[in-house]
């Protein structure tokens, strides 16, 4: 993907958007563990790898050292006069100002409020389920995990349905065109941030009963916040809301796709459905996070620029055998599984209680209507690049209940 | 035993109450609290266990009464 050169060395030269990476970055990130644990590249203006455990809570930890105010690497690096709240607060926020932001949506995305979410993603699953029925074959990532978060999120921030195919190509956009000129990329945020300020607007004129009036309605420190801020925060949500939540469910199921034995134990044992998928978000966690480095230092050992990026490949920590047991082998009943899907310390992924209830409605309903599938055409598979990794092709062959 | 949920340490990741929900609770931004004083009834102590070996944070901590010392 992208126009870059292949990578030939990973220890100096990796490239997070590299074919190689795509189909398989958990070798990559092994071999690195082993010889180069830190490894280094010269593109995106410079970057570093961290692949163990230890080391990514580290640096995910420093936030005084690694600052968030870009999450997402490319060659453009957002302008200090963004900061403290960033390009899309929270997430791009450092502290002190990071917690009042995080502060304003942690109880529209606590567990409770998530609960209520539960029967209309239910609903909307079996809907899309139905549309597949009397089928040999279907595209169990195009057609049913991608657009179950795009429905979801839609709902939740009060953005039209119908406007789920400009919100794949904005995401889409942001997270897979790193490659892009600094130009075409600024261009195409400018098109999102254009598209969510007419939806904005119009909540100003008329408000309603969903997340954009609520956070128009907010106040930070006394004062109600300012429409800029309001889309950035509405920007970060319609974001990384989708990719990520559509590549944990993709990856599940490709997973019970080419799994016989996992899949029959978890139709004929339900209750394993909370370790099961645990272990799906540690095995196939879809999320890297980047930081940038705040000025220049000797990171134990490693040179480290101000500017240059640190990718925090969370789903390698969920890999490193010095802190799971076992780690490349998926056991759908593993009862200890601290894993870093969702990130670590202030950034935990704050839509982390939405991503699991649209993961475990998404493989009940669909458990109840194929419990038997299989993978049709293992070749055809394909996993996305960059920073969210994920199946975006993948046909299955499902057996329907009567 | 008793347990304790340092909220300093807690981002919310909600794997306590997900797996020991006998012990644990959620508040309004979803950060785990010990149910009354933390105190855990015999029959849940195991699922308590789970809950401290499942947190990313390592923000629970154990209160082992002193008389039955063998912690695991």
């Amino acid at each position: 993907m992208g126009d870059h050169a292949p990578v030939t060395d990973w220890a100096t030269d990796f490239d997070h958007t590299d074919d190689v990476w795509a189909a398989d970055p958990y070798a990559i990130w092994s071999q690195l563990r082993e010889t180069c644990p830190v490894a280094h590249t010269t593109r995106y203006g410079g970057a570093w790898l961290p692949t163990s455990y230890d080391d990514i809570a580290s640096i995910a930890y420093d936030t005084e050292r690694f600052t968030s105010r870009s999450v997402v690497m490319s060659e453009f690096r957002p302008p200090h006069a963004l900061a403290p709240e960033g390009i899309a607060p929270p997430i791009s926020s450092d502290p002190p100002f990071h917690k009042g932001s995080r502060r304003l949506l942690l109880p529209i995305f606590s567990p409770q409020a998530i609960d209520k979410l539960e029967p209309s993603t239910r609903a909307y699953c079996e809907e899309l389920i139905d549309q597949m029925r009397g089928r040999e074959i279907v595209d169990a990532a195009a057609e049913y995990a991608q657009h179950i978060p795009v429905r979801v999120i839609a709902n939740m921030l009060g953005l039209p349905e119908a406007d789920a195919d400009r919100f794949r190509g904005f995401v889409n956009h942001v997270l897979e065109g790193v490659s892009l000129p600094l130009e075409k990329r600024a261009a195409g945020m400018m098109k999102l941030f254009e598209y969510l300020m007419v939806h904005i607007d119009d909540h100003i004129a008329n408000p309603r009963d969903d997340l954009i009036s609520f956070l128009l309605g907010s106040e930070r420190d006394g004062e109600k916040l300012d429409p800029f801020q309001v889309v950035r925060t509405i920007a970060l949500l319609l974001i990384a809301g989708i990719d990520t939540t559509w590549s944990a469910i993709g990856a599940s199921l490709w997973h019970l796709a080419g799994n016989p034995a996992d899949r029959e134990r978890l139709v004929a044992e339900r209750d394993l459905m909370p370790l099961a998928m645990e272990e799906f978000l540690r095995a196939y966690a879809p999320v890297t996070m980047a930081r940038l480095v705040r000025e220049d230092m000797d990171w134990n050992g490693c040179p480290m620029k101000a500017e240059e990026w640190v990718l925090l490949p969370f789903p390698a920590a969920n890999r490193d055998p010095a802190a799971f047991a076992d780690p490349d082998t998926v056991v759908i009943d593993r009862e200890v599984n601290r894993h870093a899907a969702f990130g670590l310390g202030i950034h935990r992924c704050a839509g982390s209680h939405l991503a699991r209830m649209e993961l475990r409605v998404a493989l009940e309903a669909w458990l109840d209507a194929f419990p038997s599938f299989e993978l049709a055409d293992p070749e055809a598979v394909r996993w996305s690049g960059g920073q969210v990794r994920g199946p975006r092709v993948l046909p299955v062959r499902v057996m329907s209940q009567p | 035993m008793k347990v304790h949920v340092d909220q300093d340490r807690c981002e919310g990741h909600g794997r306590c109450y997900a797996t020991a929900p006998a012990v644990f609770a959620p508040d309004d931004i979803g950060n785990g609290h010990a149910l009354g004083d933390g105190t855990v009834e015999a029959e849940h102590e195991r699922r308590a266990r789970l809950a401290v070996a499942n947190c990313p944070e390592l923000a629970i901590s154990i209160d082992e009464p002193a008389t039955t010392g063998d912690a695991r």
